[in-house]
């Protein structure tokens, strides 16, 4: 039984959408949308976030308390909102250039501070919004409008930043895997504490078919690996290709052969507070491997907001000063009471203040 | 038994100098709350170093407090010092020019050695010769030696007993200036009792030894006599700038009826003032230690998004930092405030001294058209005033306010009266209160100022953002709505001037010269036209703490003078602003960049000046 009966549709606001045609932020509007009607909980209560990007429009095609900020501060923004008010469901949308450029330190500050905010992370490798630069996630090599002569530095892992600041919770999904984006989004909407989700999305215009060799649905299941918590980590068309650790490293091994069976498979706890083998999967590109889906990293720890909450509710149990009047005169103070004294004139005397 | 010599004087100021080690930022305040606790009206003036500990005994590392305190009103911590506390030769050199013609300097004998006037940078042996300062009271006292004889009972190791020669200093002062030792007593009692109280017990020896040697060896040391200032009754406590601005927004937030949030970054001077919020969970302030300048506006702005009272506190750099977040609440029209404890630049320049040379960044310094509501506090205690103020405008206009103080303002400190909070006037946020009719820029016609609803409330959701908007908060670049909004958000600031006092003289409404200052100089600019006006100058003072919009009254109030001046610890900031804003009339210029404030000699010496040409 539900509150609301909430359907997507309910979350989509009067504006008209502007994407290009074709753009894969449709998709995951969709797929945001369907879960946030899933979560059951009323419109008021949610503050959607953004930075500036292509991405970064989403607060305005919500039904819901929106607010579009500034170029890579989205993440500061949503914190200063759920550190004000823990009630609050607060999304932040964002890409990569708005999260992993400009605003990287918000981006790992947050993650550290595990502030209970789920960002979704719009990465389609290319600055769109301007037409066409590489990005902090373009590959080493990659040609854009900026490096005509193919770029010289290395790109960022997304689920490497997370788990390097200390994250809790990192997913996966693609954008055009409508179904399985929302699953993703379910649980980082259900996780206490920051939940980034990565969305390999499709820039149509400025990096058409940049993740195609990884989304393409007719090898989805040789070149995708989805992830579910205790269970083997197993792909491939015949579900006969597994993860095994050969040597200390992560290997593919064909279940069949070379004596291994289904139970010599890998089994996936995104709750281990461990991250090597998290790491690992993270990491994991092809050819070699197929690229990992789902909810990576999912463990439980103390929740910034919660904290900030909790510390004043202790404070407060034992507080000797409980107003101002009583702050004032706190301390060091003396009284002023001479026969040479005048009477004390208020500072605010004038009448516009009254 | 030879008679003391008895100085009694109106006002008297004393600095304290040595190592930044040696603790006398501490010995300076414990002896500015005893003096206060007296009866004295006091203003004190921290000058430290911007390293935390500079080489030991060279002039760069040499850490002063000035505090001046009197029967009278004090409004300056006072341009020179009666009395030098010189704890090494350093401090000597570096506090001589800050010297009272014929002044006492006491000085720990024992540190003026050959290697301590080295390190110093004295050429001879014979410091006082070479600082020209022979006709002053010269008073030797071994402080290290008689400290460390005073302790020779404690087991108590090298380093902690030399610690302890602040005191000997601080004790012999309080004889000198007939101050009880109690405060102090309690004070260390308080803060080494329970953790050391050996620590403790070796402080109040060696403060009591510094005390009766002043009272043994009275040939030889004069001793001062001020009596308590006649003031307005009430119950006092000594405030510093930072604290009081903190409390300012403490106090407008209750009133206002909403929580309190801080985003903020440490930076000096400002770091106080987050620290003051950050101890008051008790009255449920939230602080949040950003990890940039900008993540400190950021989640300020979120904060005020989500329906608090949000203030952020930085100084020059950081507020350079902070400027375009600053013109997203501009354009979103969010209630927040910006404190801008101004210090000398630019780039990190002079971290620690003061300065008023924001004042173009703040009016200015964002892109766009990007006005927002500019004050000004002028004295430590009023900084709480302003604060309140500068978060009733926020709130009730729906504009950021940038509140400037600055270095001295931020840590110089003074007796307050301190208010009641029913003295304090109300302040009515705008929260939106009809569904039916919200939208998120509507506006009241005759403040212009929009309506606030917060993600909570039922049947307001909406959207807001840094784009240029229609009334709902949607994205609309339409010519005419661009001009339209950008002469709204104009006109609306300039509305303000309802809430603002009229520009109040001190001195006659007509003269040969209107002295104009603003914010911190105050002090300094009240003491030298009240000195001008004593010896029958026709000169007035205008001060401002309303910087953007300016008082309606101003162009009436300069029309009646002569000559205008308008003093700041700049390179002509303020005057700039005036010749643009009120072009008629014609703006002399004293400005000073020297990381200090103004002393009332060189303001006096520059408007006889004025006034002779």
């Amino acid at each position: 039984m539900t509150k609301f009966n909430y359907t997507a549709k309910d979350f989509k606001s009067a504006a008209e959408v502007r994407w290009c045609p074709g753009c894969g932020d449709y998709a995951i509007m969709n797929a945001v949308q369907k879960t946030m009607a899933d979560m059951d909980i009323a419109h008021k209560d949610f503050a959607v976030i953004s930075g500036i990007g292509c991405s970064s429009r989403f607060p305005y095609y919500m039904n819901t308390y929106g607010f579009h900020t500034i170029h890579g501060r989205a993440a500061a923004i949503a914190s200063g909102v759920k550190s004000a008010n823990p009630a609050l469901t607060v999304w932040v949308m964002t890409g990569d250039g708005d999260s992993l450029a400009i605003g990287g330190n918000h981006f790992i500050h947050l993650v550290r501070r595990n502030i209970d905010i789920n960002l979704v992370l719009f990465n389609n490798k290319i600055y769109g919004l301007t037409k066409g630069q590489y990005s902090p996630t373009s590959d080493r090599g990659k040609i854009t409008k900026t490096s005509p002569f193919g770029t010289i530095e290395d790109s960022f892992v997304p689920g490497q930043l997370v788990l390097g600041s200390r994250g809790t919770f990192f997913a996966r999904a693609v954008d055009s895997n409508v179904k399985h984006t929302q699953e993703v989004l379910a649980a980082a909407a259900l996780h206490q504490g920051t939940s980034v989700v990565e969305v390999l999305q499709n820039c149509v215009i400025f990096n058409d078919g940049i993740h195609d060799y990884v989304s393409d649905p007719k090898f989805r299941s040789e070149r995708q690996l989805f992830l579910k918590a205790g269970q083997p980590m197993i792909f491939g068309e015949e579900e006969d290709k597994g993860l095994i650790y050969d040597n200390g490293r992560l290997k593919v091994a064909k279940i069949g052969e070379n004596g291994i069976t289904r139970e010599d498979i890998l089994v996936h706890d995104p709750t281990d507070d461990n991250i090597g083998l998290q790491v690992a999967l993270i990491n994991m590109s092809l050819p070699e491997f197929p690229v990992a889906m789902g909810v990576i990293r999912s463990v439980e720890a103390p929740v910034y907001d919660q904290e900030m909450k909790k510390q004043i509710e202790t404070v407060q149990q034992k507080r000797k000063i409980s107003c101002m009047d009583e702050l004032l005169h706190s301390g060091n103070t003396w009284t002023v009471d001479g026969e040479n004294c005048d009477e004390p004139v208020k500072f605010f005397n004038q009448k516009c203040f009254e | 038994m030879k008679h003391t010599k008895v100085i009694e004087l109106e006002e008297v100021a004393i600095r304290f100098s040595g190592d930044s080690g040696d603790g006398m930022q501490l010995t300076g305040t414990l002896f500015s709350d005893t003096s206060a606790l007296l009866g004295n009206d006091i203003s004190t003036f921290p000058d430290y170093p911007s390293e935390i500990r500079a080489p030991q005994g060279t002039v760069g590392g040499v850490s002063g407090f000035q505090v001046q305190f009197g029967k009278k009103k004090i409004t300056t911590p006072g341009d020179l010092a009666h009395v030098l506390v010189a704890m090494n030769p350093a401090a000597l050199k570096a506090n001589a020019v800050f010297m009272n013609p014929g002044g006492t300097i006491i000085f720990d004998a024992d540190s003026f050695n050959d290697k301590n006037l080295e390190k110093a940078q004295f050429k001879t042996n014979d410091p006082f010769a070479e600082l020209k300062l022979e006709d002053f009271s010269l008073i030797p006292v071994p402080i290290t030696s008689l400290t460390k004889e005073s302790l020779k009972e404690l087991e108590l190791d090298n380093k902690s007993v030399l610690r302890c020669k602040n005191m000997f200093a601080l004790g012999l002062i309080c004889w000198m200036f007939d101050r009880p030792l109690d405060y102090i007593e309690k004070f260390i009692q308080s803060k080494f009792g329970k953790k050391s109280p050996l620590i403790a017990e070796a402080n109040l020896l060696v403060l009591h030894a510094g005390y009766n040697y002043g009272m043994n060896l009275q040939h030889m040391t004069p001793q001062y006599i001020v009596h308590p200032a006649p003031i307005e009754k009430g119950i006092y406590r000594n405030i510093n700038g930072n604290n009081a601005t903190a409390w300012g927004f403490i106090a407008a937030a209750e009133k206002a009826g909403l929580p309190l949030f801080i985003g903020s970054y440490p930076i000096t001077p400002a770091t106080d003032v987050l620290q003051a919020l950050a101890e008051r969970k008790d009255l449920g302030v939230k602080s949040f230690q950003a990890e940039d300048e900008i993540a400190g506006i950021c989640t300020t702005i979120g904060a005020a998004f989500a329906g608090h009272l949000g203030v952020t506190s930085t100084s020059g750099p950081g507020f350079a930092l902070k400027s375009e977040a600053l013109g997203l609440s501009v354009m979103a029209e969010l209630p927040i405030v910006v404190v801008n404890v101004q210090r000398g630049g630019p780039s990190t320049g002079l971290p620690t001294k003061t300065e008023q040379s924001d004042l173009l960044q703040t009016l200015y310094g964002r892109n766009g058209e990007s006005p927002v509501v500019v004050l000004a506090a002028s004295t430590p205690s009023d900084c709480f005033y302003y604060a309140f103020l500068s978060a009733k405008i926020a709130l009730e206009r729906m504009v950021p306010v940038v509140l400037l103080t600055d270095g001295f303002l931020g840590n110089g400190s003074e007796p307050w009266r301190v208010p009641m909070m029913s003295e304090l006037p109300s302040i009515t946020p705008r929260k939106a209160t009809n569904p039916e009719t919200f939208l998120p820029y509507n506006r009241d016609p005759e403040t212009l100022a929009r309506d606030w609803a917060i993600p909570g409330m039922e049947g307001f959701e909406h959207r807001i953002g840094g784009l240029e908007k229609n009334n709902a908060g949607g994205v609309n670049q339409d010519p005419d709505n661009h001009q339209k909004n950008s002469e709204i958000r104009a006109a609306k600031v300039e509305k303000v001037v309802d809430m603002i006092p009229e520009l109040e003289l001190a001195g006659e409404p007509e003269g040969d010269l209107l002295v104009v200052g603003w914010g911190g100089t105050y002090g300094h600019m009240i003491s030298s036209v009240n000195a001008m006006q004593e010896a029958g100058k026709k000169v007035s003072l205008a001060h401002f703490n309303y910087i953007k919009p300016l008082p309606k009254n101003t162009a009436e109030v300069f029309s009646k003078f002569k000559k205008i001046v308008v003093c700041e610890l700049n390179m002509g900031q303020f005057a700039s602003y005036l010749r643009d804003k009120l072009p008629e009339f014609e703006y002399r210029q004293i400005n000073k960049m020297k990381g200090l404030p103004f002393s009332v000699f060189e303001l006096v010496e520059k408007f006889e000046k004025i006034l002779e040409a």
